[in-house]
């Protein structure tokens, strides 16, 4: 829809250094029925990005990670992860190849209790077989403990332990985006997709989110790819920004970048404000 | 991929998986040896067959009438109503009281003396039809207020586990001594049948002869059932698409959430689909028990099934995909009925059920939704 | 070897306290015969419904397919027996026997197969599956054929009753996984649909299996099932100890099963689908795996259903009594197996037993009446069921204890808490 589409190559490869490329995404494009919702989406993803994605309501940015999770089908384009191509794979395998991601309405198990969400995601590597898990074999018995000490471990660097018996649903907003995150990190992925991880939090919980998003990229050696909408978590999380709006790309860039970026500013808040943005700081410049 | 560089053998391949030959075949297959065994047997006698076809197109419109509210009813609430079957029975035996008891089809001519007969009995007709499916509307309205509604919010399970529930209340209940008898009741019906056979030319049977061999008879029961079911399914179509009431329903069907933002009285606009769907059914009620002259209180059961069935084979939420599934269905019905055995037409009729679920489960008006994983 | 819990033995303890009482009371005499058919009636309706609480209560796939499986395995185990008992042939028993073999083999060899063909749709896997079925049984029949005058002359160099309780025994097992694998035949291409089209076509099913036995007799072959008319003539060797066992070894399976990663799997299907397929699961084929399973339990049960009875007909078996096993969970309460056994039991002993002690006339007809009132009431008061989320401690799932674990300060601070 837009005729710029500013490409600032400074952004893509970010400290200069050579790191392997986590994800690929070329020319993705999908179609329901005859709304084009993604077109032509470029993307690529360094190992230890924290990249995000945004962009106004309904310009495609869930559909995006529905499309690489596997959850929507592809129309055409590719998406490599890993060297394969993702596209046509099951969800279920994704997620095992290393792949994990996180709702923007929270789906937690929700009858759950808060250690079993989490052990859940232990279940592709459990290690006993059905057989096993029937005659509560000692195998089982053996592999089901050691689950369980590393779910209790993995809950306490989360700062969950002590509600390790709760019910998921019983949690309050903030302890439940933190179990979401903790269990879709359980799952051992590579690459994070976390899809506003901040919707509904007070300023001070966001403050916490954004410690969260630092800490597990350190600790856990992740690639993380986050859409939000809530500026101050995107400028000061991200690296490196993708602006979306109706289903295209329109800016890349890093947060001063888009921050300042005319399209960008004109998608969110219109043609008004992006003119006088430019006025304003053309302003500044003069003073300076 | 190089398409170029691919042997034709690989590509083949390919085509067989993605355009699912193996299950087409197999389709196929069941297709040509249902087609075949009837050709064979019908080859025999044509005019059986044509015969078969007639009795199915008999049947064909009174499950059409049932399918609608099935239709509509899910389209609205999604809500698979187990109890629909027996609203059907229960305008039958509304019927049965209406007319073989209390002989009310015979008001005007008690009320305006000096009316031609066809008149007065037309008139009655139509009024007994019309005071049936209001009883029917009503009963609908008041399960929907007692037993559905409070469900609304509940898992679905609550609400279908309620909707049998309500389904064996009617029917047992009828069943008890006092109300109804458990047996069959014959039907006497509001006038004589006559009956016509094609052979050589359409001629009246006169009462007490056997017609000629191969030819094919009907009834105006038939003419009166296909009749006054287009009729309904006119007024129907013309309520749904050109009223206000109609778009209402629709929207509420579409997005109930938006309907309501919209200002649509979303409760209200439920009932009248539980009430016009449970007219259409009672009026199938006095069709069937008139044309078959039997009613019994378990008699809403299979048929309800069957118009479920229809109702999906034609694409659930369509009204035209009600009739064509339901004609469909019936035929297929009693030509197993006649050339396989009685009781194999039901399972005939489940297995077309899950053969459409596995190929096409939106139905032949339903649009396919390939979208997502 | 570790000590099992405290749970875990007072409840094997209890269970065997009370199989041995109520045996003693039925030999004795003090049990009548009526009621100890109640009782053994309670069993098989607890385990009946216990693979459906498994499809449905756990798995969250609502079918109405167990009583169409149920029939199956009765009319299986029936036909075995009736056989060995009243014919001197271990036909139906080897035949059988190498037909669920066989067609085990094929499933594994087609779904090898089928491994190497991604993204075929199911309609096409089915009629694959279909041909490796036909191609199986067709083998067995060949091959069974011959091995009938053997096993017969090993089977009666044995003393009759021993004989007699080793073809139940076997005749059980197989009239299970026989309705095993019509399940998963089935339930293959069934399972991919939605949740209430998956309903109805389960419905369907158990409307075809009650057609076909109808028409045992003339349409399939079975002169001994006599269709309509009820098969006669089945060995009334469903004692209480066997019915009692077989109800022990299907909890504690489903015990075991539920309580390890499997059974979180199973579980996870039923929160949130689309949650499972994110965290790695693959729902397919979980619900497949349960979908078996209950209809094994299902089939196991008409198995014991038919030696206590006697004898079979196909109205028994049609689909309006097929929502006793459904309105049995959601009253017990779904997802809990202690209410499921309770409810099982209760439902029998009550409706079947004291109800027609009290209104013995008018009975019949009475009970559909009462039936559907209680499900209502039911449904309007305590939708949780009897049971609501309790569960015995043995059948329960126990949170293990945390570890003692000294929490690095830092990780703590910089995990966000609150």
């Amino acid at each position: 829809m837009l005729d710029q589409q500013v490409k600032l190559e400074s952004a893509s490869s970010p400290s200069g250094t050579q790191k392997p490329i986590v994800l690929d995404i070329q020319g993705l494009n999908k179609n329901f029925g005859g709304l084009r919702a993604v077109k032509d989406f470029d993307q690529t993803i360094w190992k230890g990005d924290l990249a995000g994605l945004i962009g106004p309501n309904g310009a495609g940015k869930t559909t995006v990670f529905n499309l690489i999770t596997g959850l929507y089908t592809v129309t055409s384009g590719k998406i490599i992860f890993k060297d394969t191509d993702l596209v046509g794979i099951q969800p279920f395998e994704i997620t095992r190849m290393g792949i994990a991601s996180t709702f923007q309405n929270i789906r937690l198990f929700p009858n759950l209790s808060v250690l079993d969400n989490v052990r859940i995601a232990y279940h592709p590597h459990a290690g006993y077989n059905f057989f096993d898990s029937v005659l509560h074999t000692q195998r089982y018995q053996g592999m089901e403990k050691e689950l369980t000490e590393k779910a209790q471990d993995f809950l306490s660097v989360f700062n969950l332990q002590d509600r390790q018996g709760e019910t998921a649903r019983n949690l309050p907003y903030g302890e439940q985006r933190r179990l979401e995150i903790a269990r879709a990190l359980a799952a051992e992925p590579e690459l994070l997709l976390l899809d506003e991880p901040a919707a509904g939090m007070n300023p001070r919980e966001v403050a916490g989110l954004m410690e969260l998003i630092h800490f597990i990229r350190e600790r856990f050696n992740l690639t993380i790819l986050l859409i939000e909408h809530q500026m101050r978590v995107v400028m000061g999380v991200c690296e490196h920004i993708t602006v979306m709006d109706f289903g295209e790309v329109i800016a890349r860039g890093n947060p001063e970048e888009i921050q300042n970026n005319p399209t960008v500013i004109e998608a969110y808040l219109g043609r008004g404000a992006a003119a006088l943005s430019q006025r304003l700081s053309e302003k500044r410049s003069n003073v300076a | 991929m190089d398409k170029s560089s691919k042997s034709t053998t690989s590509s083949l391949y390919e085509r067989a998986i993605r355009e699912r030959w193996i299950g087409k075949g197999l389709l196929a297959l069941i297709s040509i040896l249902a087609v075949g065994y009837i050709s064979f047997n019908a080859k025999d006698s044509p005019s059986l067959f044509v015969q078969q076809l007639v009795n199915g197109l008999q049947i064909g419109f009174v499950y059409a009438l049932i399918a609608l509210g099935y239709t509509m009813v899910y389209g609205i609430v999604k809500l698979i109503n187990f109890a629909h079957g027996d609203v059907f029975m229960v305008g039958a035996f509304v019927s049965f009281y209406a007319i073989d008891r209390y002989e009310l089809h015979t008001w005007p001519s008690k009320v305006i003396p000096g009316i031609p007969p066809l008149l007065s009995l037309l008139i009655g007709i139509i009024t007994t039809i019309l005071l049936t499916m209001a009883v029917c509307a009503i009963l609908a309205i008041a399960i929907e207020r007692f037993a559905y509604k409070p469900l609304r919010d509940a898992p679905r399970i609550s609400a279908l586990i309620t909707a049998i529930g309500v389904s064996f209340f009617l029917e047992y209940f009828g069943a008890l001594q006092f109300v109804f008898t458990p047996n069959f009741i014959t039907y006497k019906g509001p006038f004589t049948t006559t009956t016509w056979y094609i052979n050589n030319g359409i001629h009246r049977l006169e009462a007490g002869t056997a017609p000629p061999d191969n030819s094919v008879l009907f009834s105006n029961i038939l003419i009166i059932i296909i009749v006054v079911s287009l009729l309904l399914l006119a007024i129907l179509q013309f309520i749904v698409r050109r009223t206000k009431i109609g778009k209402a329903m629709r929207a509420t069907a579409f997005d109930k959430p938006t309907a309501r933002l919209m200002g649509i009285n979303v409760d209200s606009i439920i009932s009248v689909t539980f009430a016009i769907g449970a007219a259409l059914a009672g009026a199938g009620g006095i069709l069937y028990a008139t044309a078959y002259h039997q009613v019994v209180f378990f008699m809403g059961i299979m048929p309800g099934l069957k118009a479920f069935i229809s109702a999906v084979l034609g694409g659930i939420g369509s009204i035209p995909g009600a009739l064509v599934g339901a004609l469909i269905l019936c035929q297929a019905e009693v030509l197993s009925a006649g050339y396989i055995s009685t009781p194999m037409r039901d399972a005939v009729a489940f297995t077309i059920l899950i053969l459409v679920l596995l190929v096409r489960p939106t139905g032949i008006f339903g649009e396919p939704e390939r979208e997502k994983a | 070897m570790k000590l099992p819990q405290r749970s875990t033995m007072i409840f094997f303890g209890a269970y065997i306290l009370i199989t041995v009482l109520v045996q003693a009371l039925i030999s004795f005499g003090i049990l009548n015969a009526f009621w100890s058919t109640l009782l053994r009636l309670g069993a098989v309706y607890a385990i009946v419904s216990l693979g459906l609480n498994l499809i449905y209560g756990f798995n969250g796939q609502f079918s109405l397919g167990q009583w169409g499986f149920y029939a199956i395995g009765a009319y299986v185990a029936a036909d075995m027996t009736f056989r060995w008992t009243q014919q001197g042939s271990a036909s139906g028993l080897v035949i059988l026997l190498l037909v669920v073999l066989l067609v085990g083999v094929s499933f594994l060899g087609v779904s090898w197969v089928l491994k190497r063909i991604p993204g075929l749709d199911p309609l096409s896997a089915f009629a694959l599956y279909l041909v490796g079925v036909f191609a199986a049984a067709f083998l067995a029949i060949m091959l069974g054929r011959v091995l009938i005058d053997p096993a017969s002359s090993i089977l009666k160099s044995m003393p009759d009753a021993l004989a007699t309780q080793i073809v139940f025994f076997l005749a059980v097992l197989i009239a299970g996984v026989f309705a095993a694998e019509v399940s998963y035949l089935f339930g293959l291409p069934i399972l991919t649909l939605g949740s209430d089209y998956f309903g109805i076509a389960t419905l369907g099913f158990t409307i075809i299996v009650k057609v076909l036995l109808d028409n045992s007799d003339t349409m399939l072959g079975f002169e001994e099932m006599k269709g309509a008319r009820g098969m006669i003539g089945i060995p009334k060797i469903g004692s209480w100890l066997w019915v009692a066992i077989f109800l022990l070894v299907v909890l504690i399976v489903t015990r075991n099963l539920l309580q390890s990663s499997h059974g979180r799997a199973i579980v996870s299907v039923r929160e949130d689908e689309l949650a499972a397929k994110a965290m790695g699961i693959d729902v397919a084929n979980q619900k497949i795996i349960t979908f078996v399973i209950g209809s094994l339990f299902a089939g196991l049960a008409g198995a014991l259903y038919a030696h206590i009875n006697g004898f079979l007909h196909p109205n028994t078996f049609n689909f309006i009594k097929s929502f006793d096993p459904m309105i049995i969970i959601v009253f017990g309460g779904l997802g809990s197996v202690s209410g499921t056994l309770v409810v099982s039991f209760i439902w029998i002993l009550v409706l079947e037993g004291l109800l027609r002690q009290v209104l013995p006339e008018g009975f019949e007809t009475w009970r559909f009446v009462v039936y559907p009132l209680l499900l209502l009431i039911m449904m309007l008061l305590r939708p949780k069921g009897l049971m609501g989320g309790t569960e015995l401690p043995y059948l329960r799932q126990i949170l293990p204890p945390l570890r003692k674990k000294e929490a690095k300060p830092e990780e703590v601070a910089k995990a966000g808490g609150d």
